[in-house]
């Protein structure tokens, strides 16, 4: 790897913190700067980033990852009930659960590959799920949620002499509440620290295995390679940013339940991936962000604030068009969402990226080389490993 | 003896319902190439079509209620009913038999638009892309149901003289306590006639031939001056006739919502993985098989040894399948293997 991409890689870690550290400006014109939409793009990004690095450097498509998310947040309200209202231990707790749960079920899983793999990781989460509801309610609290009381151990809270009186305790980071704007930057910092790690496994040699990997399995067999580690790797790694992720939301709203776990949860990270563009760096977060902020904006309206809208349409038409755009907006923006994944998966299978890129090669008149975003070639890499 | 033999019944009647999308499921895929995620809402969209034959037919009008002479009494009575005391009452009752004339046709269109205008692109990418593409797709017509009929489940009722339980256990000899609920029994059949119909088709008729060896080696079939693909979409239509009257039939059994497919999309893939990716035969054997593992498993004598067994059962079942024969019970070599 030759000098300039490492520069490269260094701006494009600063200005990804510094646009998502000043995500409270900019988003301000679009509406959406409130701390708990913000927590949940940092959220969700991470988890996407996470997913990517199976998903995008692999082409394994798990369709089990919310599985992770779940058994994540349930640690998170665990470590919060039993030892300390402090995130930081709470966070460690989560990402090493998870891993462990991703060994077992990456080991096993891996045994397969393209749908059976597939299957297999969604046949895990569903157990997960449907464990989580009925059997394991001891621990899950089912359907209710598990939550905070006011009689929690907390062990270590009381060692350190913090007393719990009327109202319930917040989660703290050494002593800062994490509600609010704290808790974005918590999130964020926490999301930063994942895309660099996430940059880091890109360039490495073992980023390069795994997307020899992807482009030719058998070939990489042929050479003597035993490519079973470093996919179990993959898998524990992404497993552990959705952990991690779980965590978070935790951390942002210490109730855990078990919805977070159903397989269209894992489907949803799927959908971020893809808008955004799979392997690619910056596309999962773009694709989360995106998402979720739609889903913000346009599950806001409703039929009478549709109307207000659309007041410069003449009056005889107005109920129509209201009709129509009431099917893609408010609880229908779902149908948005199926539309815009399909026409990304239909004309542009690399996501916004892609797009991006694309545009940019009409401006530039150049052959599309490497953006700071796409990733280096194989052979640049490989000379690495 | 009698608890055992009710947990079979339950088991195939389940199996039945799982056969039938895994049958369409396998159909498209071993046709096609294509594994379609949007199966599950066809399904969905079948029950949706007794849903609406069923609003349609109880458009209702105010009529004076007789029965009550105290005062000036009002009902509502659906004015096919109001109108034809005898034959509408009749259609009434037995609107969900009834909407399987309208299934067909219905279904028959939506799986032809489907392949032609979007599936056909899809051949030649990847399954990933498939997976992905259909899958926004059941989101899509999922939405679009949910905004029509929203989204709470809408019960259906069987005609009447079916409504209720038979006494089966007189009739095989185990006594009187064994009942059980006649549209069971008769989804059951449905669904048994149903795969009956389907295999013969593809046996004994030319068509049918032809589609089978299609499966085996289409390209032979091209250059044997056959437009093979203009009759593999005729099977994904048919594909999404299957999966809809299998819809239609479970309304009464089930509630439908918008998310109905979804749930059974899940456990029908696992019913295919299980009976190997392309067999038709695997489909329908894994599907009862797994009918009959589940609804043993929720016996109180297993779930008391093992709580939580009926819950993760199946894909317990799935795991150990895909890792003991990787190609499933029936699996044929080559298939979805790289």
């Amino acid at each position: 790897m030759n000098k300039f991409s490492a520069i490269s890689d260094w701006v494009l870690l600063f200005a990804f913190a510094a646009a998502v550290y000043s995500m409270p400006i900019w988003l301000e014109p679009l509406g959406a700067d409130y701390p708990d939409l913000m927590q949940r793009f940092a959220i969700f990004g991470l988890f996407a980033i996470g997913y990517n690095i199976l998903f995008g450097l692999t082409g394994y498509l798990s369709f089990g990852h919310a599985a992770f998310l779940g058994i994540g947040s349930y640690t998170a309200v665990w470590s919060f009930k039993l030892l300390t209202m402090n995130v930081v231990p709470a966070i460690m707790f989560s990402m090493l659960v998870t891993a462990l749960f991703a060994v077992v079920i990456g080991f096993i899983s891996l045994r397969r590959s393209g749908i059976y793999f597939s299957i297999l990781t969604l046949a895990f989460a569903q157990m997960s799920y449907k464990l989580a509801y009925s059997v394991l309610t001891p621990i899950t609290n089912g359907e209710t949620g598990l939550q905070l009381t006011l009689s929690d151990a907390r062990v270590l809270d009381a060692a350190a002499g913090i007393e719990v009186t009327r109202s319930l305790p917040v989660t703290n980071f050494f002593g800062i509440k994490m509600s609010g704007m704290p808790g974005f930057y918590f999130c964020a910092t926490v999301l930063v620290i994942g895309f660099f790690i996430s940059l880091r496994i890109f360039r490495s040699p073992f980023g390069a295995m795994l997307r020899g990997i992807k482009s030719n399995q058998t070939r990489m067999a042929y050479t003597g390679l035993n490519t079973k580690p470093y996919l179990l790797w993959a898998f524990i790694i992404s497993g552990m940013y959705a952990g991690v992720a779980g965590g978070l939301m935790a951390v942002t709203d210490p109730l855990a339940g078990a919805e977070r776990m159903q397989w269209t949860a894992s489907g949803e990270v799927v959908l971020m991936t893809i808008l955004g563009g799979v392997g690619t760096l910056l596309g999962p977060f773009i694709g989360a962000a995106v998402i979720k902020y739609f889903e913000n904006i346009l599950s806001a309206y409703n039929t009478t604030s549709l109307t207000q809208v659309f007041d410069f349409v003449p009056e005889a038409l107005q109920p129509i068009v209201v009709d129509v755009v009431s099917l893609f907006v408010g609880s229908g923006w779902h149908l948005t969402l199926g539309l815009m994944f399909m026409i990304t998966v239909i004309f542009l299978p690399g996501g916004i990226m892609e797009g991006v890129r694309r545009i940019g090669s009409i401006f530039s008149r150049k052959k599309p080389t490497a953006a700071i975003t796409s990733t280096p070639s194989a052979s640049e890499n490989a000379s690495g490993a | 003896m009698d608890a055992i033999f009710l947990q079979v019944l339950n088991g195939l009647d389940k199996g039945g319902a799982y056969a039938l999308i895994a049958l369409g499921l396998t159909l498209v895929f071993g046709t096609l190439g294509v594994v379609n995620f949007a199966h599950g809402a066809l399904f969905m969209l079948g029950a949706f079509c007794a849903v609406s034959v069923q609003k349609v037919l109880t458009i209702s009008t105010k009529v004076r209620d007789e029965s009550i002479t105290f005062f000036e009494a009002y009902k509502e009575v659906p004015i096919l009913e109001a109108k034809f005391p005898v034959v509408g009452g009749f259609i009434v009752d037995y609107s969900v038999p009834f909407s399987i004339l309208l299934a067909i046709p219905f279904m028959l269109l939506v799986g032809l638009v489907m392949e032609r205008g979007l599936i056909r692109h899809f051949y030649k990418r990847p399954h990933a892309d498939q997976i992905l593409v259909t899958f926004g797709l059941a989101i899509v017509i999922q939405e679009i149901v949910k905004h029509y009929f929203g989204a709470s489940p809408i019960p259906q009722t069987a005609p009447d003289i079916v409504s209720g339980s038979a006494n089966i256990g007189a009739l095989v000899g185990l006594g009187d306590n064994v009942i059980y609920p006649w549209w069971r029994l008769i989804y059951l059949g449905f669904s048994l006639s149903i795969i009956g119909a389907v295999f013969a088709f593809l046996q004994f008729t030319t068509f049918g031939m032809v589609v089978r060896a299609g499966m085996q080696d289409r390209e032979m079939v091209g250059l044997l001056g056959i437009d093979i693909q203009r009759r593999f979409t005729i099977v994904f239509g048919l594909a999404a006739v299957v999966a809809g009257l299998a819809g239609v039939m479970y309304t009464p059994i089930y509630p439908p919502d918008y998310n109905l497919g979804m749930d059974f999309l899940v456990l029908s893939f696992v019913v295919v993985v299980v009976g190997g990716m392309g067999s038709l035969g695997g489909a329908v054997l894994a599907g009862f098989l797994l009918g009959l593992v589940q609804s043993f498993a929720s016996m109180t004598e297993v779930k008391s040894i093992i709580p939580g067994m009926d819950q993760i059962i199946i894909y317990l079942v799935a795991v150990i399948v895909l890792l003991v024969r990787p190609r499933g019970l029936m699996g044929r070599k080559g298939v979805m293997e790289d």
